[in-house]
């Protein structure tokens, strides 16, 4: 019966991806362009030599795997955080600040700092929400969305002032110190010490969620609010208002993590969506830390696919977020379908 | 038209769940003009046999005569084309909509024109008509429980069925609003309509009822017309003959016996001035104050939303209360009724299961191997069968799923226990054996809260009876009579 569960909870990602790939070769096919050309380059530009895994795909996998644990931990808890986005943008607003003020002789302190200021960023910006639902029972599904346009429009105007680079020409910040930026891990490719931060992030999501009174409360509290208050006297609210917080902290991570990774000065433009894409690498990992990672490879390799297929075989890489959506409807709704073949309605109760 | 052309007739009704019989052979005549009043205990079969009538389920056997003709409907639209409504224990209303939306709502013509004035309109006609007061344009999750009730009475009645079914309608009304509510029926049948009503309160049924069917273990074991002057052949067909109540009851002379010897001094828990206010504002228990003393068994009774459900939670540490102090132990076992959504998390495995308990007061790491042997430990004192203790507690029978959440509850042995309806569900030798369980418990001194929705099994089971009624809660003597008087309120 386990067991069987668990084939299905595996083989449900497998069949979305190769559902996905299929649906957007064939969209690739009817718009009259070659689709064997398009998946030859796709595959190349993620997985074909070094540069391609190392500078590109696990280099946008980082804070893609960051994110979606972030939005993991909220989502174990009963706790719908849209807002990783936000969350990332304030991550990355802070660690801009921090890199930029502190002076260069507290060496590699400054990025430690840079990433810290991060974390707490983001935690902070996740802790309106919070605030929002335990004071006046407003969803998070909303409140945490409408926060990443607050985030937004708020780095808008810092990088217009107070955070402007000194010719005030460009809607950006300066270039952040050398002592600010993380260490590469390798001389000739961008992978930097971010993505060890990430796998580390995860290892210990997984660790906590499952050796911790802490993150049993948290599990027990997403699976049955009820129960949990019930049978394990639990504080229900207070649990899901700390996963939020924390879910906001590791977004906030990731959001300076690329600051001081890979873009190196903050922009309307930083995330591309990554906050959002990261709620389906969670839920493509099935909300579960080794999951994720691998989802997050998936959802690396497929942005760096798109851009090598649009650039060797002049396919859009608009083709790749179709795959990306396909294979997030087909994880949302796989379950639900296989639940309704697998048991009968369900009889309703005698009195 | 004559009377007898328009009579809905249920006859010999029969149904099952599973392996639970609900109705076995239940028959209800309904006439126009006539105010139906169904009396019986909790899970006599009364919400099923209207279920069958409303078409919101079917029976297993018997027939339904509707109009001189024998019909069978499969859903709730089929019986209300042939004119009969139902108005349901749980609302379904939209908060935020106002009340002519809602009833507009409830109208099956999805691609209809709907126009805010007219919606008005309809149901200012329709409450003119039959005598409801309600504002069309107030917001319904403004209302009281009482005028959302009218909105639902409304919706229903919208369908101009001239059958009008309802479900325990006093379950969240005050004994005013009850009153009320009844008279308001009485009318509305005699406008010509037929009115079926589930209820608890007797006094009420026997005042306005111009006839009365009470069901008892799935069988009609009482029917006639009014008006009804003596509730002693009532409570008699409600709790089953006197004599067998008797005979129950001498059954079990020692048991408080060998408890009260055992008497440790020292309150277990105690309430003082206790309130609790739902979260929709509805007043569920009003000032109670009781103390329970270890050693002993307290027999909780009530009808549904009668406070019972609040009290237990109060008294297991559950559930704060809005107003009074309360005593009690916190490391209380509670096994609540129902298991699958208050008890235990379906999809986790036994052992994180049993690491649920006292959870919210646990610090740092867990340490799953230990936790594993003592769930392993638990399981076998309490005989219960499982793959093994990884298994998730969703692939357990009903009956070792109980089994289970008791000796969790149990470990440790804490001084108070509270079960609610611990037996339901369980074969009669699995309910024995969770009532000697209980006995053993409390005579190791620990002090034992039962509610139970079966008069007889608490008689039984009690050394002291407390009976809920409307949020009240009041000691009475352990017996059948006196529980089931207090039970609906008489004195």
């Amino acid at each position: 019966m386990s067991s069987q569960r668990r084939v299905a909870q595996l083989s449900t990602p497998l069949f979305a991806v190769g559902g996905a790939i299929a649906v957007a070769a064939t969209i690739i096919t009817l718009a009259g362009l070659d689709a064997g050309a398009a998946l030859r380059a796709a595959v190349d530009g993620a997985f074909g030599d070094s540069f391609a895994v190392l500078s590109a795909t696990l280099k946008r996998m980082t804070p893609l795997l960051m994110l979606g644990i972030a939005v993991a931990v909220a989502f174990r808890a009963g706790v719908l955080n849209i807002g990783a986005e936000g969350q990332f943008l304030a991550g990355a607003t802070a660690a801009t600040a921090v890199a930029l003020r502190l002076p260069g002789r507290f060496g590699p302190l400054v990025f430690l700092a840079a990433l810290a200021a991060g974390a707490i960023a983001g935690a902070g910006w996740a802790a309106i929400a919070a605030w929002l639902r335990r004071r006046y029972l407003v969803t998070e599904v909303v409140s945490t969305l409408l926060l990443n346009f607050v985030a937004l429009n708020l780095v808008g105007f810092l990088i217009r002032g107070p955070l402007q680079e000194p010719t005030g020409a460009y809607p950006q910040s300066s270039t952040i110190p050398d002592v600010g930026k993380l260490p590469l891990l390798f001389a000739e490719h961008r992978l930097h010490l971010g993505f060890l931060i990430a796998l580390a992030t995860a290892l210990g999501t997984w660790w906590v969620l499952k050796f911790t009174a802490a993150g049993f409360r948290l599990r027990a509290t997403g699976a049955s609010p009820d129960a949990a208050r019930s049978a394990g006297q639990i504080p229900v609210e207070r649990v899901q208002a700390m996963a939020l917080v924390a879910s906001g902290a590791i977004a906030g991570l990731a959001g300076a993590s690329e600051l001081t990774g890979v873009t190196h000065a903050l922009y309307e433009g930083i995330s591309p969506g990554y906050g959002y894409t990261a709620i389906g690498v969670a839920l493509l990992g099935g909300l579960h830390p080794g999951g994720i990672v691998i989802a997050a490879i998936f959802f690396g390799a497929l942005g760096a696919g798109a851009d090598a297929m649009q650039r060797e075989a002049a396919v859009p890489a608009e083709f790749a977020s179709v795959v990306a959506a396909i294979v997030i409807l087909c994880v949302l709704a796989v379950p639900g379908l296989m639940a309704r073949f697998t048991s009968g309605g369900r009889a309703g109760s005698a009195t | 038209m004559t009377a007898l052309a328009d009579t809905l007739e249920l006859q010999n009704i029969s149904k099952r769940y599973g392996s639970t019989v609900a109705l076995a052979g239940a028959s209800l005549i309904a006439r126009p003009g006539a105010l139906h009043v169904l009396l019986g205990e909790n899970g006599a079969g009364k919400t099923t046999l209207l279920r069958v009538a409303s078409g919101l389920t079917t029976a297993d056997a018997g027939s339904i005569i509707h109009r001189g003709h024998a019909v069978r409907w499969q859903t709730r639209a089929a019986a209300l084309n042939a004119g009969i409504s139902i108005v349901q224990q749980h609302f379904s209303l939209v908060p935020a909509m106002t009340v002519a939306e809602n009833v507009a709502l409830a109208d099956r013509g999805m691609l209809a024109r709907f126009s805010m004035a007219s919606a008005a309109a309809h149901v200012r006609h329709l409450c003119a008509e039959v005598g409801l007061d309600l504002d069309p344009g107030a917001t319904v999750g403004t209302l009281s429980v009482s005028a959302q009730q009218r909105v639902e009475i409304v919706k229903t009645i919208a369908h101009g069925a001239p059958v009008l079914i309802l479900d325990e309608p006093t379950a969240v009304l005050s004994p005013s609003e009850a009153e009320s509510l009844f008279e308001w029926l009485r009318g509305f049948a005699a406008m010509g309509h037929t009115v079926i009503a589930i209820t608890h309160r007797i006094r009420e049924a026997m005042r306005f009822a111009d006839s009365i069917t009470v069901l008892r273990g799935g069988k009609t074991v009482f029917a006639s017309d009014g008006p009804f002057t003596d509730d002693r052949p009532l409570l008699e067909a409600i709790l089953g003959e006197s004599r067998g109540l008797d005979d129950r009851m001498v059954e079990v002379p020692s048991t408080p016996g060998s408890g009260s010897g055992r008497d440790i001094d020292g309150v277990a828990v105690s309430l003082a001035g206790v309130s609790v206010t739902d979260g929709n504002g509805v007043p569920r228990l009003r000032d109670v104050n009781c103390s329970i003393r270890a050693g002993a068994i307290v027999g909780v009774a009530g009808v549904e939303g009668a406070g019972q459900r609040e009290l237990l939670r109060v008294i297991a540490g559950r559930l704060v209360p809005t107003a009074g102090s309360v005593v009690h132990d916190r490391q209380a076992g509670f096994v609540p009724e129902d298991r699958q959504r208050e008890a235990v998390i379906p999809e986790f495995s036994l052992t994180e299961n049993f690491a649920l308990r006292g959870s919210g007061a646990r610090r740092g790491l867990i340490r799953w191997s230990v936790i594993a042997s003592e769930t392993k430990a638990a399981m076998q004192r309490a005989d219960v069968r499982a793959a093994s203790a990884e298994s998730a507690a969703q692939t357990l029978s009903g009956g070792n799923q109980q089994r289970f959440v008791f000796a969790r509850e149990t470990v440790g042995a804490p001084r108070v226990i509270v079960a609610e309806n611990p037996t339901r569900g369980l074969d009669v030798r699995a309910a024995a054996e969770m009532v000697r369980r209980l006995r053993d418990a409390r005579d190791a001194g620990a002090a034992i809260v039962v509610y139970s929705s079966d008069v007889h099994e608490l008689v039984a089971l009690a050394d002291r009876a407390l009976v809920c009624f409307g949020g009240a809660v009041r000691e009475v003597a352990v017996s059948a009579e006196a529980i089931g008087s207090a039970l609906v309120g008489a004195s």
